[in-house]
């Protein structure tokens, strides 16, 4: 079997995987927006003074960290109805990418929120400020910058990610990908294709990113 | 702790109750006694100058008047009431933090290192405690703001971020701010030690504009001993955790009494 690519089969199947790239493009955006802010309740979490409480989100997230996305998806999906917890592929998706990672995010922002100084702690206080109304006045713009480029990382990540929800049958470019293969039985120009779709996404991003994260600063009077 | 609390009142009264009052207080991190049974009065209205060595509690008196610390033994009482206390059943316990934030309310501070908002210009860090903790109008906390920025010489860089400041200008703006929350008492840490020498005129000229005209009560860390005695009702020098000795600025100065006072003034003024 040589090389050949057939570029009348390409175009018939583009609308049918740009179509499925949205699919992609939902999966990653509500999942990466799930992990932004469950990310955040977990890295406060472990800023509290209750010393239970900072112990046992540290183990659930170095729990996540170390196991893999793909098994954590299963698990959610095929171990939830033995628990009276039925949920479609979407919605077990969702939660198990959300929560893989928001343990990532988390954390990103403790290194964020760990970075600035104590001294914005105690001007903070001096003013009379409750801890919550510190926390996002004063010290979460501050950890904002440090923490975007990591952020930034793991939203290119959670793109790449997302095939892995095919698994489960999740209709994003991979699934749709592999139906059009067992379909067809031609994979070069749907894989092919899934590739340069990913590519052409994340590389934008990736330069999108940098450029927000220095507006951010600029917008914040940090530079 | 097995303190015996019955020996603080639970509010001080009578004809003189001091601004602040310092009763017996202690404070150690682990083994380290930093104060020492310390008794301290400033009276509503005085310039109190802390002075001394390295590491003798200076600012560890001022971070426990603005409750940054939680001291171990004693009472620090703010314009009569008890401030790391509160009463419960008629004795003293630990302050609980909605009675930190009643009483913070009346002390505002002051720091070396200014430890203004970065992401905020200079009028936001004026106005961001007054709308948010006092609950002023926004337009009534830049009014306030604004004032505060002229009195202290800022008019024309209210819309500058710290980061564009010098840092005399940095600490105008944190006295402005702290001035914002109308406090009763003001605490300087040494606020000049961080600026370069040209500028440190332009702080001590506010600190002496407030002295001349406001009625605030003062206490003030410093290591500049020409801005003290000018300036001060009154001179504390700390050694190891206490008072060694104090006085006015002319007793204290001209004709000091204890050993370890005369050394650390001599060798202060040769250092210059
Ligand atoms: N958080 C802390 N943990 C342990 N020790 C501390 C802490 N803060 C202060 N100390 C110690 O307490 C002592 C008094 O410190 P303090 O900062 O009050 O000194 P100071 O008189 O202000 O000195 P300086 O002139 O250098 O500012 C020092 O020995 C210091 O090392
Ligand atoms: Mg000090």
């Amino acid at each position: 079997m040589g090389f050949d690519w057939r570029w009348d089969f390409t175009f018939e199947i583009l609308p049918r995987l740009l179509l499925a790239t949205l699919n992609t493009l939902l999966a990653a955006g509500l999942g990466y927006a799930i992990a932004v802010v469950l990310g955040l309740v977990l890295a406060l979490a472990q800023r509290t003074p209750s010393r239970v409480l900072t112990r046992a989100v540290r183990e659930v997230v170095e729990f996540i960290r170390s196991t893999p996305l793909v098994l954590q998806i299963f698990f959610v999906y095929y171990v939830g109805p033995q628990f009276g917890i039925r949920l479609s592929p979407w919605t077990s998706g969702m939660i198990a990418i959300g929560l893989h990672y928001a343990s990532y995010l988390s954390e990103v922002y403790r290194g964020g929120l760990e970075s600035v100084p104590k001294g914005q702690w105690e001007a903070a206080r001096a003013l009379n400020f409750s801890t919550a109304r510190t926390y996002f006045r004063i010290i979460i713009p501050q950890a904002l910058p440090p923490s975007l480029a990591g952020m930034g990382n793991y939203l290119v990540g959670i793109f790449k990610d997302t095939p892995m929800l095919s698994v489960i049958g999740v209709a994003e470019l991979m699934h749709t990908a592999n139906a059009i293969g067992s379909e067809s039985y031609r994979f070069l120009e749907p894989y092919t294709l899934v590739g340069v779709i990913f590519l052409l996404i994340s590389l934008p991003t990736a330069a999108l990113i940098r450029v927000f994260e220095s507006w951010v600063r600029k917008k914040l009077g940090l530079i | 702790m097995s303190e015996d609390m019955s020996a603080y009142p639970l509010r001080l009264e009578g004809d003189d109750v001091p601004m602040v009052r310092f009763m017996n207080v202690t404070k150690s991190y682990g083994a380290l006694v930093v104060l020492d049974s310390l008794d301290l009065d400033v009276a509503a209205g005085e310039m109190v100058s802390v002075i001394g060595p390295s590491g003798s509690g200076k600012t560890t008196v001022l971070r426990m008047l603005m409750t940054l610390e939680t001291i171990n033994g004693g009472v620090i009482y703010v314009d009569g009431q008890p401030l790391t206390h509160m009463e419960k059943n008629g004795v003293l316990v630990p302050a609980s933090e909605k009675h930190l934030r009643k009483m913070r309310a009346d002390i505002g501070m002051c720091f070396q290192h200014f430890n203004l908002f970065p992401h905020m210009t200079a009028v936001e860090n004026c106005m961001e405690a007054p709308v948010h903790v006092l609950g002023l109008s926004k337009k009534e906390a830049r009014e306030r703001s604004l004032e505060l920025l002229q009195m202290v010489g800022l008019e024309d860089k209210v819309d500058q971020h710290p980061s564009r400041l010098s840092g005399g200008q940095q600490q105008r703006v944190a006295i402005a701010r702290a001035l914002a929350m109308r406090p009763k008492v003001m605490l300087f840490d040494e606020v000049t030690s961080a600026l370069d020498p040209e500028v440190i005129g332009e702080v001590t000229n506010v600190i002496r504009e407030l002295v001349d005209k406001h009625n605030l009560t003062m206490l003030m860390v410093t290591h500049q001993m020409g801005f003290a005695k000018e300036i001060s009702d009154r001179v504390c020098f700390f050694f190891g955790g206490k008072i060694e000795e104090q006085g006015s600025p002319d007793e204290l100065f001209g004709n000091p009494q204890k050993e370890r006072t005369q050394q650390f003034l001599s060798a202060v003024m040769e250092a210059g």
